[in-house]
């Protein structure tokens, strides 16, 4: 897949201005950035839904505008709302979509247990939990074995544990082979599960790489803190390799480029109590490149 | 399973599911039949009240015409105040070799006919009185004329307005409501061609129709209704269908200007209400006034309606059906024209 320097205006409103990137066969590819970033706008115009003021998109050896009904079997989309059809159950949603692309009805229930809905296949939609509804959404955008997966803020508005347990589905789906390109906001999430990331904000890519490379590209220091007290300001600034040291009133903590003596070093003193090694994160990331917290 | 047989087995659950959407295409209707079927039943004209005072022959005349009903006086001053104060017509005051009639020349045309009854039975009574045989015999039989029973228009009427309401808002609010929740990007994302899923809404509207046509008729013809079919009723069926289609293109029409579904319900409301009342769905649109007839006529309801009484009720045979039908599928040409030039596909 491939997209190279799209762009999108509306007014003066640049909602993607120049984004091109490409991603690889199997991989797991995240575009990142807060609400109104351009993400969704730029996996519309990818997935075919809208047409860009310039620039291409070549998915799969095709393109996608205009619409490309040879393509369309070959991706799957899942949508930012629940689109579903009225008053029909888990298991009927499915075989409907399936039908669709000319999927037996049996598929269904393979799909339900892939997002682990084997035991609410006869509950309709509307009575299903928000994150039961995502991933039988996101199983509706699968249950036609698409070589390519787009999936929209799949995560968003979701509690802890149904962000979780999304995961271990988008994993499952990445161990079938398929190629995922997601949007999200949470930077936590795109760390974890994404193998690269693009980083958009204004409708433009800031950084695109793996997210570990980007961390480190950084040159952040390592922080490392510890209960207030079981050190003094003086005792860890005379530690190997500590930038700095900062102490408030429930913490110490050693700024550091060399976490490796000052971690021994605490370890010989036994001063572990209430130990947090803080590295940096995507967030820090988005703050150095563009000055600003990261506000999802 | 094929998208089209899928789609329609989709929608088909859908709206069985829906209870709010299975009352007004079924009972809501229905409950109008009821109502005015009951109400208008035993229509054919009221009787007249009027005050009476005294007996004898010529009372006991009046009451066997079967088109009076009394109020009896005993005193002839009391039952003129009656008809001075305007609560009845006429007032009868029979005496000793006399009949003194009041009448209120407000009310001419009632007035008259009690003045044509009330001097016809003494007419005659003063014939019989004399015993000579009358100069003229006089001879007056009852026959079926064409004006209708109530049931007999209600019925055809209120299916077709059932089947205008549940096309107009079938369509208007299944496209509504399928944009705005991104169904229609979902269906556009997959290979299927936009008449695969237009056509499978139709089949449903169309099914709907038909089962509507069926419950109503079925209602109507149980005694305490009394219908009865005339004719080639099964002509009625090309008429529901073209009647759906007309119906279902002004549903897609409205469904592709408004963004909500009360939106919609609202704007099919405005175009389905106004419609069945200049339509004749409640009453004989022959009955109102001419420029209201000529109005009318811009309607398909009108038209709709005007074949469906001639082939259930009227017993007339197919020619019958040749300009509804036309007027049907012009309607479904144009507007459907227009709304597919003014579809979208999201907002």
């Amino acid at each position: 897949m491939e997209v190279a320097d799209i762009r999108k205006h509306y007014g003066d409103l640049k909602a993607v201005d120049g984004v091109s990137f490409t991603v690889a066969e199997g991989e797991f590819f995240g575009i990142l950035g807060p609400n109104g970033a351009g993400k969704t706008t730029t996996l519309e115009i990818v997935e075919g839904l809208r047409e860009p003021d310039s620039g291409s998109v070549t998915l799969l050896g095709a393109q996608p505008w205009p619409r490309n009904a040879k393509l369309l079997p070959r991706i799957g989309v899942q949508l930012q709302a629940s689109s579903f059809f009225e008053k029909l159950t888990a298991r009927e949603q499915l075989e409907t979509f399936g039908s669709l692309y000319g999927v037996p009805p049996a598929k269904a229930t393979e799909m339900l247990e892939l997002v682990g809905l084997s035991d609410k296949a006869n509950v309709p939609e509307n009575k299903l939990s928000g994150g039961q509804r995502q991933r039988l959404s996101i199983a509706c955008a699968l249950v036609h074995d698409p070589d390519l997966v787009f999936l929209d803020e799949p995560t968003a508005a979701l509690d802890p544990q149904a962000r979780r347990n999304l995961w271990d589905v988008l994993r499952a789906i990445q161990e079938r082979g398929k190629t995922i390109v997601y949007t999200t906001h949470y930077l936590d999430e795109a760390e974890i599960l994404c193998d690269r990331v693009a980083i958009m904000d204004k409708g433009r890519i800031l950084a695109m790489d793996t997210p570990a490379k980007l961390i480190r590209g950084l040159d952040a220091p390592t922080r490392v803190s510890l209960e207030r007290g079981s050190l003094t300001v003086a005792e860890a600034e005379a530690f190997q390799g500590v930038d700095h040291v900062q102490e408030d009133e429930t913490s110490l903590t050693i700024s550091t480029r060399e976490p490796a003596p000052v971690l021994s070093a605490l370890a010989e003193r036994g001063a572990l109590d209430g130990l947090q090694v803080r590295t940096a994160t995507l967030e820090d990331v988005f703050l150095n490149l563009t000055g600003r917290e990261y506000r999802a | 399973m094929t998208a089209f047989k899928s789609l329609s087995a989709a929608m088909v659950k859908g709206f069985l599911r829906d209870k709010m959407a299975l009352f007004f295409a079924f009972l809501f209707p229905l409950m109008f039949l009821v109502v005015f079927g009951l109400l208008f039943g035993d229509a054919g004209g009221d009787k007249t009240k009027i005050a009476v005072v005294g007996e004898g022959p010529v009372v006991t005349a009046l009451d066997q015409t079967g088109v009076l009903e009394f109020e009896k006086f005993d005193n002839p001053d009391q039952a003129r105040q009656k008809v001075n104060d305007g609560d009845l017509p006429a007032a009868v005051v029979v005496g000793d070799g006399r009949v003194d009639l009041t009448f209120a020349a407000s009310d001419q045309v009632k007035a008259q006919t009690v003045v044509g009854i009330v001097s016809g039975v003494v007419d005659k009574l003063n014939v019989a009185a004399t015993n000579t045989p009358p100069a003229f015999e006089f001879a007056a039989k009852p026959v079926e004329d064409a004006s209708l029973k109530p049931i007999q228009y209600l019925t055809p009427g209120i299916l077709s307005w059932a089947v205008a309401i549940s096309g107009v808002f079938g369509s208007a609010l299944t496209l509504v409501s399928w944009r705005k929740k991104q169904v229609l990007r979902r269906i556009r994302l997959a290979p299927v061609g936009p008449t695969a899923v237009l056509s499978s809404r139709v089949l449903v509207s169309v099914g709907t129709a038909l089962l509507q046509g069926l419950v109503f008729v079925a209602v109507a013809l149980t005694p305490p209704f009394g219908l009865k079919l005339t004719g080639q009723w099964w002509l009625a069926i090309p008429l529901l269908i073209l009647g759906t289609m007309a119906f279902f293109a002004i549903g897609m029409l409205v469904g592709a200007f408004c963004k909500t579904e009360e939106a919609a319900s609202g704007a099919a409301n405005l175009i389905t209400m106004p419609m069945a009342f200049l339509s004749g769905t409640f009453f004989p649109v022959e009955s109102t006034p001419p420029w209201l007839q000529a109005v009318s006529n811009a309607f398909p309801l009108r038209h709709m309606n005007d074949g469906m009484l001639d082939v259930l009720v009227r017993g007339k045979g197919a020619e019958a059906l040749l300009l509804p039908s036309a007027v049907l599928i012009g309607f479904t040409l144009v507007v459907g024209f227009i709304a597919a030039k003014v579809f979208r596909w999201e907002d």
